[in-house]
């Protein structure tokens, strides 16, 4: 065992015996946080028990704050254009009363913004129904794939959860899941309604009241949070060839797409597409480097390489 | 005050929830074979990728026709790719795209989207 990381030469016998101690205590605590992540890839399946370990394993946190400082960015965005929407709502007709009741029923950003201009143009409702459906209906994407994470929630509480799923949400949920490789449902309920909930609608009653008052988000770079933290946290999800090629895949795709059609067209396309092509690349040549509950996935979301002697793929 | 478009904002709820609970909620999801799965683990990655790539790529004219585009939003996609890529900070990331875009449209090197 290396003894990076001690001040001087220690006496040979004595440390070595306390330290090899100490890292063996180290592995078993580590390895008792180990045998879910072990016992989902066996299964295939992520690990949705959200049992053990409990809120104060050091993963967790540690990935807990993560999601918290890479929501902060995404709230600042989900504030600015809320309080545009509740400017832009309030300036084509729309009351005070049914601003708000579009950002807490509906709770979907885009949806919202087409259906101030579809209500502005005159367009009659079965056409803004129809039309909401399809620019949400990447949301089966977002459900499908977190639905493995979720399958040991209580019915009740998923459908709860699942009026909140935004992009935001699942971008922060899945990034953090994977990091942990388990569910862990408060990292939801935070990216869900403390990310994103509370400031859109805080942000749509500011836009209400506030009115030309607030500076156009464009006009300070607001509007390219959303696409630069959709990139940021794709990273994170990118561990291997087969998830790359999904990624490339799926945004060529989708601009392909969405330039022959619409951007939601083209969105739901390429997510579908992209992971299809990225499937092609066979598991030998996956170059998988940090499957969970690996030394690459240890090292790379931030826990001590503690496990290098442990793990068969490192020996 | 009018509420006409409550009633408007509940029919989009009911077009919007199926397909965010569907998956959520359907029985035998824990059943489904392995090469779903895998499918599932990536959806992530090709979807955010594409979200990104069509906020930035792509832009809609008034009578709703898409365009491809070029700008400066495109440096400030790549910057904070690299960043967190390198750095592993999404919030430095975002902080970069932002500074970027702002100080070009503030000195008149890229467009105020509409």
């Amino acid at each position: 065992m290396p003894d990076t990381g001690l001040p001087g030469t220690p006496p040979r016998r004595r440390v070595r015996g306390r330290q090899a101690r100490g890292l063996r205590g180290l592995r078993r605590h580590l390895r008792e946080d180990v045998p879910a992540l072990s016992d989902s890839l066996a299964s295939g399946r992520p690990d949705s028990t959200n049992a053990a370990p409990g809120a104060d394993d050091p993963d967790t946190e540690s990935s807990r704050r993560r999601l918290a400082a890479d929501g902060v960015g995404i709230a600042i965005s989900a504030i600015g254009f809320g309080f545009v929407y509740g400017l832009s709502a309030r300036e084509a007709g729309f009351s005070p009363v049914e601003v708000m009741a579009m950002s807490v029923i509906v709770f979907a950003g885009a949806a919202q913004f087409a259906a101030v201009g579809y209500v502005a143009s005159g367009l009659p409702w079965p056409g803004i129904i129809l039309l909401t459906f399809l620019l949400n209906a990447r949301h089966l994407l977002y459900s499908a794939a977190l639905a493995p994470w979720f399958r040991g929630l209580p019915v009740a509480r998923r459908a709860v959860m699942a009026h909140l799923l935004t992009d935001e949400a699942f971008a922060l949920t899945i990034s953090h899941f994977r990091r942990i490789g388990r569910t862990d449902a408060w990292g939801y309920w935070v990216a869900a309604i403390a990310v994103t909930f509370i400031p859109w609608n805080i942000a749509t009653i500011a836009g209400v009241v506030l009115g030309a008052q607030i500076p156009d988000p464009a006009r300070l770079g607001i509007d390219i949070i959303f696409p630069a933290a959709m990139i940021g946290l794709a990273v994170g999800l990118i561990t291997g060839r087969r998830e790359l090629v999904a990624a490339i895949v799926g945004a060529a795709v989708a601009v392909a797409v969405a330039l022959v059609s619409s951007p939601s067209v083209g969105i739901v396309t390429g997510g579908i597409i992209g992971p299809m092509v990225g499937l092609l690349v066979p598991a030998r040549a996956a170059d998988e480097i940090a499957r969970l509950g690996s030394q690459g996935s240890a090292a790379r979301y931030s826990m001590p390489g503690a496990h290098a002697d442990d793990d068969p793929e490192h020996r | 005050m009018t509420t006409n478009l409550v009633v408007l904002a509940v029919l989009m709820f009911a077009v919007t929830y199926p397909s965010r609970a569907l998956g959520l909620l359907a029985p035998g999801i824990d059943r489904l074979p392995k090469i779903v799965l895998d499918y599932l683990q990536l959806v992530g990655p090709a979807v955010l990728t594409a979200l990104a790539a069509v906020s930035v790529m792509v832009i809609v004219s008034d009578d709703d026709v898409p365009s491809f585009h070029i700008g400066v939003e495109w440096v400030a996609i790549l910057v904070c790719l690299g960043l967190v890529a390198r750095k592993g900070n999404l919030f430095l990331g975002l902080v970069a795209a932002v500074a970027i875009v702002a100080v070009a449209r503030t000195l008149g090197w890229a467009a105020i989207p509409a």
